[in-house]
């Protein structure tokens, strides 16, 4: 018998309507799984009595005839999304016991369409990392291992936690931001599709602020259509947020077709980086090839200030945290360090126990590139060439209607590795983050294993608001890849 | 340009970030770094390109100026770490 944590989310939606388990049994087994898999950190919080409570709501609801897009579904939020009277703490010791008054939009969407919420996943403090190593509640460890080789994994970052309890079976699905890969890459390191929407497609409103100009949330999955159905519940304009663009949202399953006849995908030259492993190449060729397979033309483009991309980031994220981070006062929420000195005092205190290095570490640059005598020479700079990487886009979407890329440089890598100095870190995100600068939709999906039978990702860039296309494109991927592997940790794998 | 201590220094306060010893060893290397890597952005020409302001082609809404929320002081004061008589408290500013 297939194991309840095994199917995916269409499979598991329709056999609750046909009467074959009740959410409360699917929840139940998603909740046994999770604590049987708590040495993955995953979650920073576990929700198991509001899991069944919502649950029972949920068969409630269905045999009303009332199902929600994601009745009865558990899932996983990462611990960036505001929570009504569950601990939200973006993984950072400042926000230690914080308890929303408030539901994020996107949850409160979920919500409404009958999501189950399992718990509040482990993240990078404040989504800033590519490894899920800076969290201060400790580091999430990827379900797959190296064959042959016990050490543990990353599972990418900054939604480790996330996209590890979807590939380990312990969330059927898991809400991640993406700020500059924060969906994608983990999503490839660990072996599963993760989309991050447009700019503006989802509410960021009772989401913990990292960079305001290009965060987005999105979600995990183990499929594409699954991340579909995902993000139809998710996205929607909401006053609440002036950024949340009022257009309306399409159905995105049915832009499944696997018709990619005639379409035209662009491969940019500039992602053929130095020292890409040959596998990530060969994996990106087979892309190419399936995609010409199906009818699509493929058209070499150029986008001349990728390579500008990664610097160009690391002004702007840090700028827009440093201000956005400047809210942890010891005031009003969060922890307060007061040795009985004077209000700076308390600031500084509080802030330099509070943040992790990392965190620290890009408070400061965004303060400096902000700072008086280096604004123009640094963050407007960084902006004016923002401005171009938007026009590389652009300039190319007259040509192609979707873009293909690897995901990432490489497979996911051991925890202690990459860490010798900030930038080698920063390289992870070398392929997401141009289309986060220019707030165009991506998707990452498996596609193949490297040598060591770990997975690796292909994303699928589109217009904006054209989501539809990513997912015609991706799902066609999808079913000519036969991604069947699964890691070594699995929910029904330790059952056995 | 190089970040040293005393800019380190000097932005932490900005910044209002109490360091320790040992980030203030550590921190100015690693931020040099960071800084000397993106000063290749000077290499872009970017004279007549304006900076973007926003991604989205879009015109922020109005709307109606009125009251939507409020009434919820003692949500608002939920999670503070110290509150009296529904103020938040902070250290004496004024002697």
């Amino acid at each position: 018998m297939t194991h309840l944590t095994d199917l995916t989310i269409k499979q598991a939606l329709d056999a609750m309507e046909k009467g074959e388990f009740t959410s409360v049994e699917l929840t139940q087994a998603h909740i046994d799984a999770m604590q049987a898999a708590q040495d993955l950190n995953a979650y920073i919080v576990e929700t198991p009595e509001l899991a069944l409570e919502q649950a029972a709501a949920s068969d409630a609801r269905r045999k009303t005839g009332e199902a929600g897009l994601l009745e009865g579904i558990p899932m996983a939020m990462k611990d960036l999304y505001c929570t009504k009277g569950v601990q939200t703490t973006a993984a950072s010791k400042i926000l230690k016991g914080f308890k929303p008054e408030y539901e994020s939009t996107v949850s409160q969407n979920m919500l409404n369409e009958g999501m189950v919420m399992l718990g509040k996943a482990n993240l990078d403090e404040f989504a800033m990392g590519s490894a899920n190593i800076t969290s201060h509640y400790g580091d999430v460890i990827n379900p797959w291992k190296r064959q042959g080789d016990d050490t543990n994994l990353v599972p990418g970052g900054s939604s480790g936690g996330s996209a590890a309890a979807v590939a380990a079976r312990i969330a059927m699905g898991a809400t991640g931001t993406d700020t500059g890969g924060s969906i994608r890459q983990p999503a490839a390191f660990c072996g599963i599709t993760g989309i991050k929407p447009t700019y503006g497609r989802c509410s960021r409103w009772g989401i913990i602020a990292f960079a305001s100009s290009l965060d987005q949330a999105g979600s995990f999955a183990r499929t594409v259509e699954d991340n579909a159905i995902m993000l139809q519940a998710m996205a929607g304009h909401d006053p609440k947020d002036g950024t949340s663009v009022n257009t309306p949202v399409p159905n995105y399953r049915e832009a499944l077709t696997g018709d990619v006849k005639g379409l035209r995908i662009g491969v940019p030259k500039e992602y053929r980086v130095d020292g890409m492993p040959e596998e990530v190449l060969a994996l990106w060729e087979k892309g190419i090839d399936w995609l010409k397979e199906a009818g699509a033309e493929i058209v070499e483009i150029s986008l001349p200030h990728t390579k500008y991309a990664l610097p160009t980031y690391y002004v702007i994220a840090p700028a827009e945290c440093s201000s956005n981070l400047s809210r942890y006062d010891g005031i009003r929420f969060g922890q307060r360090i007061d040795e009985g000195g004077s209000l700076d005092d308390l600031y500084e205190l509080t802030r330099g126990d509070g943040f992790g290095d990392e965190v620290k570490r890009r408070i400061m640059i965004g303060t400096y590139v902000l700072s008086a005598g280096y604004y123009d020479a640094y963050y407007n700079k960084a902006r004016k060439v923002r401005q171009l990487i938007h026009n590389d886009f652009t300039d190319a979407y007259q040509k192609v209607d979707a873009i293909l890329t690897p995901t990432a440089p490489s497979a996911a890598f051991g925890i202690g590795e990459n860490t010798e100095d900030p930038v080698t870190m920063y390289l992870n995100d070398v392929f997401t983050v141009p289309a986060s600068l220019a707030g165009m939709p991506g998707l990452s999906l498996p596609a193949g294993l490297d040598k060591n039978g770990l997975p690796l990702g292909l994303q699928i860039i589109g217009r904006p608001f054209d989501e539809e296309t990513v997912f015609k494109v991706s799902g066609l991927i999808e079913e000519a890849a036969q991604f069947t592997a699964q890691p070594q940790m699995t929910a029904s794998k330790r059952a056995a | 340009m190089s970040i040293d201590k005393d800019t380190v220094k000097k932005v932490s306060r900005l910044a209002r970030i109490r360091l320790t010893d040992e980030e203030m060893e550590n921190f100015p290397g690693e931020i040099d770094g960071i800084m000397n890597w993106i000063e290749q952005l000077a290499e872009v020409d970017t004279d007549n390109v304006q900076p973007l302001t926003s991604v989205v082609d879009m015109q922020m809404q109005m709307r109606k100026d009125e009251v939507t929320d409020g009434d919820c002081r003692d949500a608002v004061l939920a999670n503070a770490p110290e509150t009296t008589e529904g103020f938040f408290v902070v250290p004496k500013v004024v002697e």
